[in-house]
């Protein structure tokens, strides 16, 4: 199972946080400040697993984590997962983001949140792995999106009507 | 026209979007917080809006907003506004809001139940996707429990997407609603074999996330992973399916023999690491799990060694770390290959990354050996140095100590060198575990008697340096060690070289300092000292020593007399007064020495910690008795606050007051436990030395002088360890010396023989003698102790719920009350049912009726189990092979047991169920006299079959013989017909106590799922087959269809259960089932055997034994029904002799079972019947005499229709062919008579179905 999914930036800044288990704002806060603390002190070419914070998770729990650029992409797993399988996973992440924003970047994450979670939503649902053919992603995003689109249209040219 | 452009654009500027919100908070780095609140007021303004476009768009930034730690919660009703929104785009922004803020305790959720149902069935699967995953997020135990059936259903949705999505989610619901585990697992499991790879996968995730936590029940799906293990491609199925087997061989070792092999082909062949490594991961599970002494395992574990050795040694720091992680697991059982490798992990100790570090650590625990243990913990010591973290260099301090502790001290030597290596521990500041220091050094002490004056002498110098120890106090734990330090000077004073000057030492003013209960031992530890001193002056002649002594202690005790702590006051004026009265006695020359020192008498054993716990309890007594007539209440009330002042104080040491404790225990416990917790006379009635050791010191409380040392500490005079270390090599290199002299001795001796010494090169670990000859004292435990009982489970684990035995038996005291009543009944009346047609509803509360199914989904459950686990034990009992190879390379499906799908919804497939149970509970015993082959046609209900029935049902056999017997010689019809009789027996036997009425008129129908309020008569779609004095067969017709995607070329797909039973008293073996195709239908043989070869049934038949078949068969036209002719031939082994036999049977495929019940809502319905592609046709049933809702449930269970929509005494109903025929019912009822038009674009099929319907009422 995944616990919580994080994307924060190199000064801690968070740009999605996903919690599959409940925690009030607060607490989320200070897990996601806890996470940045423990990741962002690390060498870029130690080991990408860290046992868990004290906040999220406990013994069973790791931090699974990837470095890019400015961004940094946590999955908080239980043991059930498989540590580099996550690693894939947060890889098959970063580039479906990357297809669906054209060359994703941090600016595309801070104002297009929403449709990052949409993307995540194809991926992981409910702390379980749901989907990881990129492709398959993409096309069910691509739908929803033209789905989205048309209603829209539908919409605006109501509007137009009014 | 440009007017309403305008407004709508000025509409826009009023609505600032997620991306304005974004820009403005970026633009406002300074002031963020206000210009956030000046947000969230625009937010609330917007929100007051109707247009749900503006609505939308606020829930949008509040979704941003509550990232940033704001809580939203005030907005939730408006979010359920934006999620029942009919537009994609808004529903899926209120979906995603509620996903982020709602969790158990929103009140709101409950208005969502409907909404959510809604969606899950809408047309659109975005709409029903965005649901799933929304609900996923906020799921709780309500809506589980409302959703259930409705999330089931989407499990055999026609879109992968919907499917993979709802498969996934029923592991939420599980968690929230452990009821539904059990009906839907049979769904859940058939989702393995999905021909959707994601949603296998997700089923496959499911399963393994469900028996991780409680894997023992689900071993009997290991044949069926074991199968996809074999098969699937997909890496992340593997990978569970690899991680789901770790966690099984532990409870079955046969399961890890059988998956070695497979596995070691995956490690030899995948490129993919992730892969790899779990691989070695469940490798490593099943040695562990087997035991040893398995030749072939050895090269599995080099195997698995190699291979994390080329994991540990990449460069890659994530393979590092999980290749020792993975080695730490190989350690626990196989140490020896570990140790090899010790080059390797020593070097990973040096990594620059920690979680590395610490995974190495982990391994040097199980790699320590007498050879190496000084030269490990050396390394580790300089290592202690160098840490720069407090908290690596306490984890390195713990692994020390628990590398040198383990097993008993066994790799230890050198006992002088492991006091000293503690006393360098000392050492560190600010460490936490000075305690755990502690604690080594009081165990050593005492329980290795040679060790003692060394030991004595370094808790001396500890003592006489306790300043150096004790800097800062308040956050140092190191300052626990002088508690051992004095303890151990004071215990065994006799071999101290000079007990004044440590006497003097433990006086010190400092000491008031220390934490009290350091203080308490400090005070009796200096009377144990002065008693020593006294007694090494007693033979001079000059007493002024002893003398001194105690004018020593009587100059500094009133100190402690002093102390707040109570504990220490106690001690010190007890002992002053005693010292005052040895000094009176000096003074007249009087030898005391003797009588001081026999206040210390007697040796103090070490006792284990949980001895107390193992003292047996003496038989006849009774601990919960009462030892005097417990008190009245009142007069206890009045008391206990006296008795506890009058009581306190002087009550701590003294034995002789327990009996008034127990009494007030007694009394006390039975009348208010809760009480208990709160009384402080509970709190201090038992003051244990050793808890107040344990718990933190109360420091705070404590004045402390402050001194900063930033001088390195080194305690003068204490040895180095290192010393030791030399000392130890040396001794062991003249050990080695003397040996290969005596050896050389010896080999010349034995020359002549065999060479039997070939291990004298490595210095083998029991070559190495301790330096001292150490008697290492075991623990004291009680006469006969009792094995103490394990570590508990959390209860608050939400998977505990989920500890449900799916195979589980059922044992006699678990059977559900209905059943046992349902037996007494049917000896009452067994054949008054044969005539009476109508059968009375009984009423029954709606309440109740929820219960009644969950139950019977349980039975049907257990039923089902119950076969699957009597065919793994038969199979057991064949060959071990059978349980996993068997099946694998068949084309018939395994046969497992699967569920229903085709079932419409809820009621009346619950009830078909526990007609199958019913029947198979009455119909096991059939004596085997029934001689003639029958050949019986399908279609019709016949009993569902299985062996081992309890003999519950004592005049039931004879009956249902009768039946048989009857069947066998019947044509079709009569077949049926005698169906129906039975089941009104059965109903009549169920129910005929009850009250009867009409129920018709209130039922609702709600989105097709016909919610009955009465019982629907019990049905079986199991139909006897053939029978002849050996075998019964039992067909369940077209259980399951699959249709291929809709393809009509390829045809399609009908599975067939059919049910062996072994009636005689021989074993049946080589069971083929072969059947004579027609140009239509195929029976699907494996790829290479001819169009005329038979199938072999997997499995074998002991005697009594029945198991199930599944087998498929394809079909090109389903509009007309279809007869197959088949033969079975098995041997039948007796015990001298065996003979071949053979079976005739005759397969009939309905048209009936070609429909699969498909939902279908009311506007589609409408859209259908309005399209006009549909012929019509209509039928007219006469003389029917039964409720009209046990009439609706019979052709939705007989002919797999569903209910679309009921209207009084008319009902639509919808079901659809496996090639995608439409096939529409309007059902009519007045009186008797029951007309049927139907519509449907295949008129044949169409045609065909009515008059099996007419068939199935024809009787009625």
């Amino acid at each position: 199972m995944i616990k919580a999914i994080l994307i924060f930036n190199n000064h801690g800044k968070p740009r999605l946080s996903k919690f599959y288990e409940h925690y009030n704002e607060d607490t989320e806060q200070q897990i996601i400040r806890e996470t940045f603390h423990l990741v962002s002190k690390r060498d870029e070419n130690v080991c990408n697993f860290l046992e868990g914070g004290l906040l999220i998770g406990g013994s069973d729990y790791k931090l699974i984590y990837r470095h890019y650029a400015t961004l940094y992409f946590v999955f908080c797993v239980d043991s059930s997962e498989s540590e580099l399988g996550i690693l894939d996973l947060i890889q098959v992440f970063v580039e479906t983001l990357d297809k669906c924003f054209e060359n994703v970047c941090e600016l595309d994450l801070i104002f297009h949140v929403d449709k990052v979670h949409h993307i995540l939503a194809e991926m992981v649902m409910g702390g379980m792995v749901l989907e990881t053919n990129m492709n398959e992603i993409i096309t069910q995003v691509d739908a929803q999106n033209k789905m989205e689109k048309s209603e829209t249209f539908i919409f605006q040219s109501t509007r137009q009507d009014r | 026209m440009a007017l309403k452009i305008v407004k709508g654009s000025i509409d826009r500027m009023f609505d600032k979007n997620l991306q304005d919100l974004v820009r403005g908070i970026r633009n406002h780095k300074e002031d963020e917080a206000k210009y956030i609140s000046t947000c969230i007021d625009e937010i609330k303004q917007e929100l007051k809006q109707d247009n749900i476009a503006v609505k939308a768009n606020a829930v949008c930034k509040l979704t941003y907003l509550q990232m940033l730690g704001y809580d939203v919660s005030w907005a939730a009703f408006n979010i359920v506004e934006v999620m029942s929104s009919s537009k994609f785009t808004y529903k899926r922004i209120g979906y995603l809001a509620a996903s982020q803020c709602f969790h158990e305790s929103t009140d709101v959720i409950m208005l969502t139940t409907n909404q959510i149902r809604k969606d899950l069935s809408s047309p659109n699967q975005y709409d029903t996707g965005v649901a799933l995953t929304g609900l996923s997020c906020f799921v709780t135990p309500d809506l589980a429990r409302d959703l259930a059936n409705d999330i089931m259903t989407l499990m055999s949705h026609t879109k992968p997407y919907i499917r993979k999505k709802a498969v996934l989610i029923m592991y939420k619901v599980f968690l929230k609603y452990p009821e539904s585990l059990r009906p839907a697992f049979p769904r859940l499991k058939e989702k393995l074999e999905d021909p959707d790879p994601g949603v296998q996968s997700a089923a496959v995730n499911v399963i393994c996330e469900l028996a991780r936590r409680n894997p023992k029940n689900y071993l009997s799906l290991a044949p069926l992973f074991f199968k996809l293990m074999t098969s699937s491609t997909n890496n992340w199925v593997l990978i569970k399916i690899i991680k789901l087997f770790g966690a099984l061989t532990p409870l079955e070792p046969r399961l890890g023999k059988k998956l070695i092999e497979p596995l070691t082909n995956l490690i030899h062949s995948t490129s993919a690491m992730s892969l790899l490594y779990e691989c070695v991961n469940t490798v490593i599970a099943v040695l562990i799990s087997l035991s040893s002494g398995m030749p072939n395992h050895s090269a599995s574990i080099q195997l698995c060694v190699q291979k994390l050795r080329i994991l540990i040694e990449d460069s890659d720091q994530n393979l590092k770390y999980l290749g020792l992680l993975a080695m730490s697991k190989i350690l626990k059982t196989h140490p020896k290959s570990v140790q090899s490798h010790k080059d390797l992990i020593l070097q990973c100790l040096d990594d620059k990354d920690e979680s590395i570090r610490l995974r190495a650590l982990d391994l040097l625990y199980g790699m320590v050996s007498k050879k190496n243990l000084m030269e490990i913990v050396k390394k580790l010591m300089l290592h202690v140095d160098k840490a720069e973290g407090t908290t690596y260099r306490d984890e390195l301090l713990t692994k020390i100590i628990d590398i040198c502790s383990q097993s008993n001290y066994q790799y230890i030597t050198n006992f002088e060198w492991y006091i000293s290596i503690l006393v360098e521990l000392t050492r560190l500041e600010g460490t936490r575990h000075g305690h755990l220091i502690a604690s080594q050094m009081l165990d050593v002490a005492i329980r290795v008697k040679a060790i003692r004056v060394f030991a004595v002498a370094q808790m001396a110098t500890l003592l006489d340096n306790a300043h150096l120890l004790t800097g800062n106090t308040q956050r140092n734990g190191i300052c626990e060690v002088l508690y051992a330090a004095a303890w151990i000077c004071g215990e065994f004073s006799e071999h101290l070289e000079n007990p004044t000057q440590t006497l003097e030492a433990m006086l010190r003013p400092k000491v008031a300092t220390l934490p009290g209960h350091i203080q308490a031992v400090y005070v009796q530890n200096a009377a144990k000292l002065f008693a020593t001193v006294l007694k090494g002056e007693e033979g001079n002649t000059d007493s002024t020593a002893a003398q001194e002594a105690s004018q020593l202690m009587i100059d500094r005790l009133p100190l402690f007399v002093q102390s707040a702590n109570l504990e220490v006051q106690e001690r010190a004026s007890c002992i002053l007064q005693l010292v005052k009265y040895i000094q009176k006695l000096q003074q007249k020359d009087v030898e005391v020495a003797e009588e001081v020192n026999a206040l210390f008498a007697g040796e103090l054993n070490p006792v284990a910690p949980k001895a107390q716990k193992k003292v047996p309890v003496p038989e006849g007594l009774d601990l919960d008795a009462w030892i005097n007539e417990p008190p009245s209440e009142s007069e206890s009330e009045d008391e206990q606050p006296k008795a506890i002042f009058a009581k306190e104080e002087p009550k701590h040491s003294r034995p002789r007051h327990t009996e008034v404790d127990e009494k007030e225990l007694a009394r006390r416990r039975e009348a208010r436990k809760q009480e208990q917790a709160n009384n402080p006379f509970y709190i201090k009635a038992s003051p244990s030395s050793q808890k107040v050791y344990q718990e933190a010191p109360g420091v705070e409380h404590i004045p402390v002088v402050q001194i900063d040392l930033n001088v390195p500490l080194k305690v003068p005079g204490l040895p180095m360890s290192d010393q030791y270390v030399k000392m130890e090599e040396e001794r062991r290199q003249k050990e080695r010396a003397e040996k290969k002299k005596k050896e050389k001795k010896k080999r010349k001796e034995k020359r002549s023989g065999r060479g039997k010494k070939h291990d004298s090169a490595p210095e083998s670990e029991e070559d190495i003698t301790p330096a001292h000859m150490v008697d290492i004292v075991t623990e004291e435990m009680p006469e006969n102790a009792l094995p103490s009982d394990d570590d508990e489970r959390d209860p608050t684990d939400p998977h505990k719920a989920l500890d449900i035995d799916l195979d589980k038996p059922l044992a006699d005291s678990e059977k559900l009350p209905v059943r046992s009543h349902r037996a007494a009944e049917a000896q009452k009346s067994p054949t008054d049912g044969e005539t009476e047609n109508a059968t009375l509803p009984e009423p029954k509360k709606k309440s109740s009726k929820e219960k009644r199914e969950k139950k019977k989904d349980k039975e049907r459950d257990r039923k089902k189990s119950k076969d699957e686990k009597k065919k793994k034990k038969h199979k057991h009992e064949d060959k071990e092979e059978d349980l996993l190879g068997g099946q694998a390379d068949e084309p018939v499906l395994q046969s497992e047991e699967t569920s229903q799908v085709a079932e419409p919804p809820a009621s009346s497939s619950t009830t078909a169920e526990v007609s199958d149970l019913d029947f198979w509970l009455s119909n096991a015993p059939v004596p085997s006299n029934t001689q003639e082959a029958a050949t019986v046609v399908a279609a019709a209900a016949a009993p569902a079959a299985s062996v081992t029935a309890p003999n519950s049902e004592p005049d039931e056999p004879k009956d249902t013989e009768m039946e048989e017997m009857k069947s066998s010689k019947h044509k079709k019809k009569k077949q049926k017909k005698e169906k129906e009789e039975k089941e009104k027996k059965k109903k009549k036997k169920h129910h005929h106590h009850h009250h009867h009425g009409d129920g018709a008129g209130d039922e609702s129908v709600q989105n097709g799922t016909v919610e009955e309020e009465e019982p629907l008569p019990p049905m079986s779609n199991y139909c006897l087959l053939a029978e002849n004095s050996y075998i019964k067969m039992m067909m369940e017709d077209a259980d399951e269809v699959y249709d291929i995607q809709g393809n009509l070329q390829d045809g399609s797909q009908v599975v067939v259960s059919v049910i062996f039973e072994n009636k005689c008293s021989s074993f049946l073996k080589s069971m083929e089932f072969n059947v004579l195709d027609s140009l239509n239908s195929k029976l699907q043989r494996p790829e290479g055997s001819g169009p005329h070869d038979g199938l072999v049934v997997p499995f074998q038949l002991p005697p009594g034994v029945s198991n199930e078949a599944r087998f498929v068969f394809t079909v090109q036209s389903i509009v007309m029904p279809q007869k197959l002719k088949g033969t079975l031939t098995f041997i039948v082994k007796n015990e001298d002799d065996s003979t071949h036999e053979k079976l005739d049977f005759k397969l009939h495929f309905t048209c009936t079972s070609y429909l699969i019940t498909t939902p279908c809502y009311s506007d589609a319905f409408a859209k259908l019947l309005e399209s006009g592609d549909l012929k019509s046709s209509s039928v007219r049933l006469e003389g029917v005499n039964m409720p009209f809702h046990h009439l609706l449930a019979r052709i939705c269970f007989h002919h797999h229709f569903s209910v679309v929509e009921r209207i009084d005494s008319c009902a639509s109903m919808y079901s659809r062919s496996i090639q995608g025929h439409h096939v529409c019912l309007l059902v009519k009822t007045s009186a008797q008579t029951v007309s049927i038009d139907a519509k449907c674009d295949e008129p044949t099929l169409l045609g065909n179905v009515l008059d099996e319907i007419k068939q199935t009422f024809s009787q009625c």
